[in-house]
């Protein structure tokens, strides 16, 4: 394969609350400390929509592939993040195999 | 009379009572999930993570699969009251750094089982990200989400090649 345009970064985002109910869970949790399951599996359904976002976006720019794709993590408010993925927009091109 | 006993109860025994608790169930928790973690690597020891950009030149490939893994941990209730005292006098965070080094090894553990499921051998351009995640409500609670993500292909396949 070989890259035969640029198309520059795309990314996606999502802003993700959390959910009371799971809150409820968490707060058993913190006091013998272990893994948070339901916020694992939150973040990484959002995280899961970020990177859709960022391949529409790809997509409607007519780039068949994304290149370096990295993800980004902030918190904005207590009980909320924001989950942000990007990367480079190309176009790539089967080699004419010989 | 009854009365102070309850504020006793309260103000006292109870702070106590849960900082106990925490120690023991915290410790026995941690324990399992080090021992969980460190079988799983060495049994995932045949997937290979490198922070590579860029495919070495002598590297046969398959075509490319995006993979990631994560996690969220949280400390327990002794360890926070630990690290307030440490807090104090300053130094370094011993309760908090096995809960770093839990959140990512569980995260590339998970990244690797997922290159694998996928018939992967090898994880290019891995990368890993750390955020601090306020759960369980007001009362700010420290827990810890690590991610670990990569580009995974099975070795010695061609193809796979981006020049």
């Amino acid at each position: 394969m070989r890259v035969v345009q640029h198309l520059g970064v795309v990314q996606g985002s999502t802003v993700q609350a959390k959910n009371v109910f799971r809150d409820i869970g968490a707060a058993l949790k913190n006091l013998v400390g272990g893994e948070l399951r339901s916020y694992t599996d939150l973040l990484n359904e959002s995280r899961q929509a970020s990177l859709e976002r960022m391949q529409s976006e790809a997509q409607a720019l007519g780039a068949n592939a994304i290149l370096n794709v990295r993800f980004s993590t902030s918190t904005i408010t207590q009980g909320a993040a924001e989950l942000l993925a990007y990367g480079t927009a190309v176009i790539v091109e089967d080699d004419a195999r010989g | 009379m009854v009365e102070g006993l309850i504020t006793l109860f309260f103000n006292l025994a109870l702070p106590l009572l849960l900082l106990v608790v925490g120690f023991l169930v915290g410790t026995i928790v941690e324990r399992r999930h080090l021992r969980r973690i460190r079988a799983r690597e060495a049994e995932l020891r045949d997937v290979l993570a490198f922070a590579l950009r860029r495919i070495p030149e002598d590297l046969e490939v398959s075509a490319p699969n995006f993979v990631a893994g994560s996690a969220v941990i949280s400390v327990d209730y002794f360890k926070r009251f630990a690290a307030s005292l440490r807090g104090l006098i300053g130094g370094r965070l011993g309760a908090y750094e096995s809960l770093f080094e839990r959140a990512r090894r569980e995260a590339m553990v998970r990244m690797k089982e997922e290159a694998r499921r996928l018939g992967a051998d090898i994880v290019l351009n891995v990368k890993l990200e750390t955020t601090r995640i306020q759960a369980g409500g007001r009362n700010a609670t420290i827990s810890v989400e690590a991610l670990a993500y990569g580009t995974a292909y099975r070795r010695g396949e061609g193809d796979g090649q981006i020049h």
